[in-house]
């Protein structure tokens, strides 16, 4: 560890002084903070203090004001009252543009990576900030392997970004951050897009910028991350501040409450939740053989009132299983039996008429029209079921758009607002109301609750449970397997595009999932 | 009572509007300053005894309707593809050359040999249109290299269509569309842009266009998961661009009483694709308002039209024109927006803690 600081000495603060000293110096402050969007108040009068040599995470539901909060520091967004105090500065830190926070001290590492995939690691990392029209890359290369070596970054200087794994990518865009004279550090998400190994590594950095005196904004959804790595835990909600706590002193049940602002017994309910199984015995949706471009052959069938899921791990070919039984890749061959009569399912449009509606895996790719109105996006899947010479009246659209933001408790400022401009947890909940609203036989919903915070994914999973008991057959696919466990009655197990095993009943146990998904399953097609 | 002037604003939509509306506005005020005559409406008697309206704003009304008409219909594309057609004068000329082929064809001009001609025209149209909309939406090519196909042969295949001449149709019906309906003193051609914007309202109101149309727009992977075919929409705007072009080739033809390939709707793409900017129209595609285009189209005639008044000559307008679009198109940019946006964020954050500081107290 020393002879890697030797190496590049430059890099950072002077680390001399104790660490205990280096707790209490408060690096950055923020006083007051208040943003104002049309129709919202995104953030109300919160403060925020970062101390030298901490990870502090950032924690609050979807909407609660953690970007807002990130991009005011970062300048992406100005402010309209409050204060920020940056150690060195005088007076109030000047921060109206990135550009500004970057040279103020504050890095931003974001959850999608901004870097360009098509230039080197170097490249990478000294593009924007070179002086003058001339640049001397062989030099840059030099300090670029300097940072990469000091900082433990698996990566080559002169090695093309893109070939690089998605942590070691992200490592680099914190190299690059670092390197910038940095005090402040905001990871925004950085780990949702890594496997555990690649966490862990990423988290190796983050304590070892913390032992170099950098001040660590974290923000994420992952609980136990949270518990992992940070030293203080700031939690927003609404808007306002909740409080600030060390780590020590915060059990994680509490902090979920202090995001929801709800009561401890609220969460338990639904971990004591019985599974529904379905009595009913009539068959929804059938299919044998069927296969995609994407997905292999596969049998699946699910009774009315069953929840069903597909797991395994990402890349198994479990979205690749429910896109097919929608039809939204390009059918192959298979037979498929709805109600028990053989029809063809070969695009989106010919599922819906069938009765069968598909939360997508990816939101704002496939999911929500992002400029269009709440209400339009609502009212869509119907609209295109009832086809396209009957257009809905406009007073009829207001009237379903008003029930399901009321009965999903979507937070929006009204229904023309654009769904763009919702939190992920809201613009899901669209998109539910809008299959919702088609009042489908069956459900596909993938990974509902990938990205939203803690009360919206219970939301999610209670809702899932009542359109069962209504007789809704629901497949429901998630990462989280606690919550697969918790909602479905049967579970389809996937390895590398095949169906690997099918659990039911005493089956359906952590233990017995990750037994099948190493391979103690029953062989199937 | 602010408050309330916003949701009237809102109710009505107008808030893309702004822009070209303030423009317009401006046009006017400035030629009322310098001279109020540019106002005047005459009436003239024509040739054949009949009383025509004339004046600068008859002349921007009725001059600007070619224009009005494809504008609506590149909204449409725009909207749908996120790209232009560039082909629209070309295809114009097309469709002209086969409606006075037919015409002449047929002998003389009747009623029922006009429309078997405005139906070859329009056929005509929307075939060649549709072969621009497969390009784009069956083999995804980008719509201005697409339309580029027949932007630049179209003139030459209308010019074998006319078989190399001018050719000319002499009849009171022609002169009618072309000029004025014998003793209705406006001109004909503002009936028709009014006759296609109520076709296309029709059309609007009677199925999911819009809808459908901004949905594959914004989201076209979204769209198609919801049971949208993204191909048939773009194919749809595609078509009824032809119907615009149809009907534009039709009234520029009657105007002439010939067509000339080389003449006919030339330069009118640029033209429209800026009526649809400055429309307040996003030309990535997405939420259209075909209003905005049309007003569009208004604006640029009237600039045009005020600039020939104040006696400059043609060589030169399109630099002033050039000046005055880069206003109007700054004006509508996000930057621009944004700012007067945030202006109006800060008066209304401090008029938020005014009144709370109101009931404080």
């Amino acid at each position: 560890m020393e002879n890697i600081r030797d190496e590049a000495p430059r890099l950072f603060y002077d680390t001399t002084e104790g660490a205990a000293r280096m707790q209490n110096d408060v690096v950055l402050t923020m006083r007051g903070i208040s943003k104002l969007f049309p129709g919202t108040r995104a953030l109300d009068n919160v403060d925020f203090t970062l101390r030298r040599g901490e990870i502090h995470a950032l924690m609050g539901e979807n909407g609660a004001g953690k970007s807002t909060l990130i991009k005011v520091l970062t300048g992406v967004y100005g402010k309209d009252a409050g204060s920020i105090h940056i150690e060195g500065i005088e007076g109030e830190a000047p921060i109206h543009s990135p550009q500004d926070a970057q040279n103020a001290g504050i890095s931003t590492v974001y959850q999608e990576i901004t870097l360009c995939p098509n230039l080197t690691v170097a490249e990478n990392m000294f593009i924007g900030r070179t002086d003058g029209a001339i640049v001397n890359w062989k030099d840059c290369e030099k300090k670029a392997t300097a940072i990469l070596e000091s900082l433990n970054i698996p990566a080559r200087a002169k090695q093309e970004l893109s070939s690089c794994s998605l942590a070691v990518q992200q490592m680099v865009a914190i190299g690059r951050a670092v390197d910038m004279n940095c005090k402040v550090l905001v990871l925004d998400e950085p780990t949702s897009s890594l496997d555990e190994q690649e966490v862990s590594m990423l988290f190796k950095l983050m304590r070892d910028l913390k032992s170099r005196g950098v001040g660590i904004v974290f923000v994420t959804h992952f609980l136990e991350q949270v518990y992992e790595v940070s030293d203080r835990i700031t939690v927003l909600r609404n808007g306002k501040l909740v409080g600030e706590y060390p780590v020590a002193e915060l059990p994680q049940l509490e902090l979920v409450a202090k995001m929801m602002g709800k009561d401890l017994n609220d969460l338990e309910g639904l971990e004591k939740a019985d599974r529904h199984t379905s009595a009913a015995t009539e068959t929804v949706y059938e299919a044998e053989g069927l296969s995609s471009t994407a997905r292999r052959p596969f049998d699946f069938r699910i009774r009315r009132g069953e929840v069903n899921g597909f797991t395994g791990l990402l890349g198994s070919g479990r979205s690749e299983s429910v896109r097919a039984i929608f039809g939204a890749d390009r059918i192959t061959g298979g037979k498929v039996r709805v109600r028990g009569k053989a029809v063809k399912i070969t695009n989106p449009h010919e599922a819906m008429k069938h009765g069968i509606g598909y939360l997508p895996e990816d939101r704002k790719r496939d999911g929500i029209i992002a400029d269009l109105s709440v209400r339009d996006n609502i009212i869509l899947a119907l609209q295109v079921m009832r086809g396209f010479f009957r257009p809905m009246k406009r007073s009829e659209m207001e009237a379903f758009a008003d029930e399901y933001i009321k009965e999903l408790n979507i937070k929006t400022a009204s229904q023309n607002t654009p769904v763009g401009s919702l939190s992920g947890g809201n613009q899901q909940k669209v998109i539910l109301a809008r299959w919702l609203l088609t009042h489908p036989d069956y459900l596909i919903l993938d990974e509902p609750t990938r990205g939203i915070d803690v009360g919206t994914k219970l939301e999610i999973q209670r809702l899932v449970l009542k359109l069962a008991e209504e007789n809704m057959s629901v497949t429901f696919i998630s990462s989280e397997i606690e919550e697969m466990l918790r909602t479905c009655s049967r579970l389809i197990v996937m390895r590398d595009g095949n169906t690997v095993g099918e659990l039911t009943g005493d089956e359906l146990t952590q233990a017995h999932v990750m037994e099948t998904i190493a391979g103690g399953g029953v062989q199937h097609g | 009572m602010d408050k309330q002037k916003k949701r009237f604003w809102e109710r009505m939509g107008i808030g893309q509007l702004i822009i070209p509306l303030t423009a317009l506005a401006l046009l006017l005020l400035f030629n009322l300053i310098r001279d109020p005559g540019f106002f005047e409406i005459v009436v003239n008697i024509n040739n054949s005894g009949n009383p025509v309206l004339g004046g600068n704003l008859i002349s921007v009304i009725n001059s600007a309707s070619e224009l009005a008409i494809i504008a609506m219909g590149m909204t449409l594309v725009t909207a749908a593809t996120g790209g232009q057609d560039i082909s629209v004068g070309a295809v114009g000329a097309i469709s002209a050359s086969v409606f006075i082929k037919t015409l002449i064809g047929m002998g003389e001009v009747t009623g029922w040999t006009l429309i078997v001609a405005v139906l070859a025209c329009i056929a005509t149209a929307i075939a060649f249109m549709m072969f621009n909309g497969t390009l784009v939406s069956v083999f995804k090519i980008q719509p201005m290299i697409a339309t580029l196909i027949l932007y630049s042969c179209g003139r030459s295949i209308a010019y074998w269509i006319t078989g190399s001449a001018t050719p000319q149709v002499n009849s009171p019906i022609i002169t009618a569309i072309g000029m004025t309906i014998p003793g209705i003193p406006v001109p004909t051609p503002v009936f028709m842009v009014i006759l296609v914007g109520l076709i296309l309202a029709l059309i609007f109101r009677v199925t999911n266009t819009t809808l459908y149309t901004q949905s594959v727009g914004i989201n076209q992977g979204a769209a198609r998961l919801n049971g949208i075919h993204p191909t048939a929409v773009k194919m749809l705007s595609f078509g009824l661009l032809g119907l615009c072009v149809a009907v534009a080739s039709i009234i520029a033809t009657c105007r002439m009483s010939q067509v000339s390939h080389k003449t006919l709707l030339v330069d009118i793409e640029m033209d429209a694709i800026l009526a649809v900017a400055i429309g307040g129209n996003s030309l990535g595609g997405g939420k259209f308002r075909m209003s905005g285009s049309v007003l569009g189209a208004y604006i640029i005639t009237m600039l045009t039209v005020t600039l020939l008044a104040m006696g400059i000559n043609s060589v030169n307008i399109k630099a002033y024109k050039a000046v005055v679009i880069i206003v109007i198109v700054a004006a509508g940019s996000p930057v621009i927006k944004n700012r007067i946006a945030a202006l109006r964020n800060r008066r209304s954050v401090s008029e938020h803690s005014a009144v709370k500081g109101g009931a404080a107290s």
